[in-house]
């Protein structure tokens, strides 16, 4: 209600301003609000779920909380917004959110014609399969004449469609309306295959009886970098949420935690680190924010790494191990331009 | 039993004692006899029946309690081969269910407007509680505003925003504020005021009605509105909450009850015109009817979410919660007016002559004969609609409002309580909490009707 009311006062000032009034950056805006208003999902395991305290957790979130400690030097100065996939673009483009970080994927018509753009990869996700491991299959290529259990209405049923049809193999879709129940009809065996993102993949394996008892197959048909989402039209706020991400990557591949930053900030000699927490150079100036805005990043959200292993690692229940996420000095493809 | 034999005549000196019912008829037996098994459809029947209860409940109650969780801190507690319902699940959401994201320093907010609810809807719902009249004033007129202000945090600037729209006259006073008041506001309101009273007094009077009292009710409207105006204005110091962050079954209950209470007097209103003899009014009521009964509330809530930022100016863009509850009150009060129009029809014409020949006036008959007989009637009706709209609150999930079940649905979500069992402990207890306001108030409209309904008693 009372946004209701000032987005009607707002309008009027304009309207009364003079027309050749600068509209406000989006900067400007969010520093004037006082918080980042960011697109989250409606809730998906590891990346975006309310935690038992009604407070949102995962890495879509962390990522939200990385641009707020970075522009506003508080991680907790965030504003959640709930959206399903349909809704996710328009609030967006309306500018009701400032940041879309809900496992989106990068696609080419996403980015060119949706008035959007990506800033980056927080994960690289492919579409993969899980079966039982008394069907004695160890390959995607051996899955001929099965029957796969998916959900209506996605990408995911596209790919499975594509990757049989390369590979001249049959096989029978028993689709659902929602990820529960494709669980459950997997689960009771309607089914020999599951197949989604394998990052669900994970999450819908904590909800089988004996989560042991099944393997996800090394194949990946799919590419689906999911990455945060800003609208077109403000340069200086896509740089933004670009170089958080890259900060976190930079920090990792430099050894620079939430737990040592504070000691590298004071004792470091290594000036890629120096440059990076703003002891040397001012490279947040660019961008319109305080030279420690990486060093904020840092203390209060951690590295890519540490953000990863908190939400999805491999000690939470999800188990991902970090495979293609790895950065690309460990054989990964997680690859950030230097801070000079 | 005594005989006498004195004059060979047999003379009976008291009656027979009755030989007791035969033993098939007598006790456990004879009842089951007559209430289960009268007849062989009725024994096939049972005896299906009781398949069906040994089938359902002990799994049931296995699940729910001998098999269930009772501690524990994440999914750990509830892995294992034959676990039933995992309820530290639900203890461990519970404030998500009840408030949604709310904030928990809050949270006493929406408690109050809980309790207070209760506090005034109880004496309401009991026959001989005193002072109805005060208690339905501040149950309908009152709670609401104070609930309102409670909840988001009151304050809305509510003068600024309708001077900006509606500002009759230009500002006078350069938008001076004296203790927080905006004088501007409030001088423009007054104007305002006077003026339609007097335009819709001269307008009633030069159509020949009563100029005075129309332009007396006309300011009382004003009045009403202003005092509301300034209850919103008011900085109580609460924080602002917005109602993206409410949720749960705070959420659930403000549709819900919003829903039932607007619907039933638009419905009743929408009723009387569908049946009026003025032709406009019967038209638009009938458009009206038609038109949201025709349309699912999915539509409903779609299009209030999606489409109607699309039509209004650039940026202006009511709050979700609002333009939903807008929605489903309209949509059930199309369904509110048929429910009252059946209740109209079923008076029988001599009760309207009967009216008139008393001399009573339109709304007198209304008031006093014909609805009076006419609610009674439909009470099951009315109450089957409010039962529906409570269960069809939970429909806004789609529109991203995280209603009880939406925000279950979230938590089913939370990595460190996924496991087999979650899934079904979360909706056993949505049901049970769904079932436990259901039932509540179809006994209620159960009571009700016997109390009103002692002359027709069959």
């Amino acid at each position: 209600m009372k946004r209701l009311i000032s987005t009607f006062a707002v309008a009027g000032a304009l309207g009364l301003a003079a027309s050749g009034a600068q509209a406000a950056t989006k900067l400007e805006q969010v520093k004037s609000k006082g918080f980042v208003q960011c697109g989250v999902s409606q809730g998906l395991p590891g990346f975006s779920t309310p935690d038992d305290k009604g407070s949102w957790t995962g890495l879509d979130v962390d990522f939200c909380r990385a641009v707020a400690s970075a522009v506003l030097g508080d991680p907790s100065k965030v504003k959640y917004t709930p959206l399903s996939a349909k809704d996710r673009f328009t609030a967006l483009q309306s500018g009701d959110i400032d940041i879309l970080s809900r496992n989106t994927t990068w696609t080419i018509t996403r980015d060119t014609s949706l008035g959007l753009n990506f800033t980056g990869v927080t994960y690289y996700d492919g579409q993969g399969f899980m079966i039982r491991k008394d069907k004695k299959v160890n390959s995607a290529m051996e899955l001929s004449g099965a029957s796969i259990c998916t959900q209506t209405g996605t990408t995911t049923e596209q790919n499975l469609a594509d990757f049989f049809r390369a590979n001249n193999m049959n096989y029978e879709v028993i689709a659902f309306a929602t990820n529960d129940e494709v669980v459950k009809a997997y689960d009771a065996g309607r089914c020999d295959v599951l197949t989604t993102d394998r990052s669900g993949l994970a999450g819908e394996r904590l909800k089988l009886t004996n989560p042991d008892d099944h393997i996800v197959l090394p194949e990946i048909i799919s590419k689906e970098p999911l990455g945060p989402v800003v609208a077109h039209g403000d340069d200086q706020w896509f740089d933004i949420v670009k170089w958080v991400l890259f900060a976190q990557l930079n920090a990792e591949e430099l050894g620079v935690t939430s737990k040592n930053v504070d000691e590298q900030l004071k004792s470091t000699a290594n000036p890629e680190v120096k440059r990076l927490l703003g002891t040397e150079g001012k490279y947040g100036e660019g961008m319109g924010i305080g030279n420690d805005w990486a060093y904020l990043i840092i203390k209060n959200v951690g590295n890519y790494g540490e953000m990863y292993d908190k939400n999805v690692g491999p000690d939470t229940p999800l188990k991902l191990a970090r495979g293609v996420n790895a950065l690309w000095s460990k054989g990964g493809l997680q690859y950030a331009p230097p801070i000079r | 039993m005594s005989l006498t034999f004195d004059d060979g005549t047999f003379i009976r000196s008291e009656l027979e004692t009755p030989l007791p019912p035969p033993s098939r008829n007598l006790g456990v037996i004879g009842w089951m006899r007559e209430n289960l098994f009268s007849s062989f459809l009725n024994g096939l029947l049972t005896l299906v029946g009781i398949a069906l209860a040994l089938l359902i409940f002990p799994p049931l109650i296995r699940f729910l309690f001998i098999d269930a969780v009772w501690t524990g801190e994440n999914r750990e507690a509830c892995l294992g081969p034959d676990v039933g319902a995992c309820w530290p699940f639900i203890h461990a959401k519970f404030g998500q269910l009840i408030y949604g994201f709310y904030p928990i320093a809050e949270r006493w907010r929406p408690n109050v407007v809980f309790a207070l609810g209760a506090i005034l809807l109880v004496p309401l719902m009991v026959p001989s509680a005193p002072i109805k009249r005060l208690n339905s004033l501040l149950f309908f007129v009152v709670y609401p505003i104070i609930a309102f202000v409670l909840l988001t945090g009151g304050n809305i600037n509510a003068s600024a925003f309708l001077l900006e729209r509606f500002g009759l006259i230009s500002p006078l006073t350069g938008g001076a504020t004296i203790a927080g008041v905006n004088l501007t506001f409030w001088v423009d309101f007054v104007l305002t005021a006077l003026i339609v009273a007097a335009a819709i007094g001269a307008l009633i009077g030069a159509l020949g009605g009563a100029a005075l009292s129309a332009a007396r009710s006309t300011l009382y409207v004003f009045a009403a509105f202003g005092v509301l105006v300034m209850a919103w204005d008011v900085d109580v110091g609460l924080d602002y909450v917005e109602t993206r962050q409410w949720g749960g079954l705070l959420v659930t209950l403000v549709i819900a009850v919003t829903g039932i209470v607007a619907s039933l007097p638009l419905g009743i209103a929408l009723a009387l015109g569908r049946r009026s003899q003025m032709p406009i009014v019967r038209l638009l009521s009938v458009i009206f009817i038609e038109f949201w009964r025709g349309v699912p509330l999915i539509t409903v809530l779609f299009f209030a979410t999606y489409m109607l930022p699309l039509f209004l100016p650039q940026g202006a863009n009511p709050d979700a919660l609002l333009r939903a509850l807008v929605g489903v009150a309209l949509f059930s009060a199309a369904y509110m007016a048929e429910v009252v129009r059946g209740g109209l029809q079923a008076i029988s014409k001599g009760q309207y002559e009967g009216a008139m020949a008393m001399g009573l006036t339109w709304s007198q008959m209304m008031r006093l004969i014909i609805l009076p007989q006419a609610l009674t009637l439909v009470i099951p009706g009315i109450v089957n609609s409010f039962i529906s709209l409570f269960k069809d609150t939970t429909l806004v999930l789609i529109v991203s409002i995280f209603d009880f079940l939406g925000q279950l649905r979230a938590s089913f979500t939370d990595p460190n309580w996924a496991s087999p069992v979650t899934l079904y402990t979360g909706f056993a207890f949505a049901g049970i909490v769904y079932f436990f306001f259901c039932f509540g108030m179809s006994r209620y409209s159960l009571f009700v009707e016997r109390r009103l309904n002692t002359s027709h008693r069959r």
